[in-house]
């Protein structure tokens, strides 16, 4: 297992578990949620600078750039101009190329709007960046963003900070079939076992926010999924048995008094 | 008295001095250069020529850093 690492864009990562910086009471609880699940990537939203209230803590003070990846989030962004306006930014912050592409096309249920998704892949591709592309679980889409040049597939397991757990592993079992790329669930997971069944599922890794920051226990649940995305892995790489209809002993049959 | 021009900094309008630079307003507001992205009028600035760009009335400042999210 110590060999076993998640590769995005030809760099190493050991912990699986990429978790977002956001919707935590503040930011001494997301630093020591984020210390505790092992994560070695964060994803960060890009916004405007408080010029009235500079008292208000910075989140590179909290969390070094240096020692933890951080991952550009187009969350928010609801066309491929505003993504797109979002990441140059973000590149121009720190030299950031690995980024995390996500065009959201409906404010109730938070799906991403593909088309948008598509077109600022093939930009952002071409412009340099390495683009991680948040999407729907279709496995026809995830192949034209794989074509379009993204670094790393990151299909829904349900709507954004719904809770729901994977939906359709069917599609995401498609997904894992049909793509060598890194395949991250993102977004909808509600509790470790959500984490624990995308990585059985052969998932190269899980983003989390809402469980973890929402949770009662955050830092409980923090250390939580980290267990279960390791356990998860585990079990996938040991070739679960078939599943049969009916009974098999565990105890041999012959010698029974 | 001064002439001022006004200008919108992160979609605030604030009145500065006619002849500012784009580093007259990054100082004042003690913004760390290092953390942050500038743009004016929607177009990404270089953060090392900022003492050469001279603002002009109804300019648009947008100053972004990272914060927390998902």
């Amino acid at each position: 297992m110590k060999k076993d690492k998640l590769i995005i864009s030809k760099k190493n990562f050991s912990s699986r578990l990429i978790v977002g910086t956001g919707k935590y009471k503040n930011m001494q609880e997301c630093a020591k949620a984020i210390n505790l699940s092992g994560a070695e990537i964060v994803t960060v939203a890009v916004r405007r600078v408080n010029i009235t209230d500079k008292k208000k803590p910075l989140l590179m003070d909290y969390i070094d750039p240096k020692k933890i990846t951080y991952l550009p989030n187009t969350a928010g962004c609801f066309t491929s101009k505003e993504a797109l306006r979002t990441l140059r930014l973000a590149r121009e912050i720190g030299g950031w190329k690995l980024v995390k592409l996500e065009v959201l096309g409906d404010k109730k249920n938070l799906f991403p709007e593909m088309i948008e998704t598509l077109k600022s892949t093939e930009v952002l591709t071409k412009e340099g960046f390495k683009v991680m592309v948040y999407c729907n679980d279709d496995p026809l889409m995830a192949k034209r963003l794989e074509n379009a040049g993204a670094c790393a597939i990151m299909p829904l397991a349900a709507p954004i900070g719904s809770g729901l757990g994977i939906i359709n592993e069917i599609n995401i079992k498609i997904i894992r079939k049909q793509t060598k790329l890194p395949l991250i669930i993102d977004a909808g997971l509600g509790q470790a076992s959500d984490a624990a069944i995308a990585m059985e599922l052969g998932c190269d890794g899980v983003l989390v926010n809402t469980a973890i920051a929402k949770a009662k226990k955050p830092f409980q649940m923090a250390l939580a999924f980290k267990n279960a995305v390791i356990a998860g892995r585990q079990s996938y790489l040991s070739g679960r048995i078939k599943k049969t209809l009916y009974g098999n002993p565990s105890s041999p049959k012959s010698g029974i008094i | 008295m001064k002439k001022k021009i006004k200008i919108k900094l992160n979609g605030k309008s604030i009145a500065i001095n006619y002849y500012s630079t784009l580093f007259n307003i990054v100082q004042k507001n003690k913004i760390p250069l290092t953390k942050v992205a500038i743009e004016l009028n929607q177009e990404i600035v270089d953060k090392k020529k900022i003492k050469s760009i001279n603002l002009k009335n109804n300019d648009k400042i947008e100053i972004v850093h990272f914060i927390g999210g998902g």
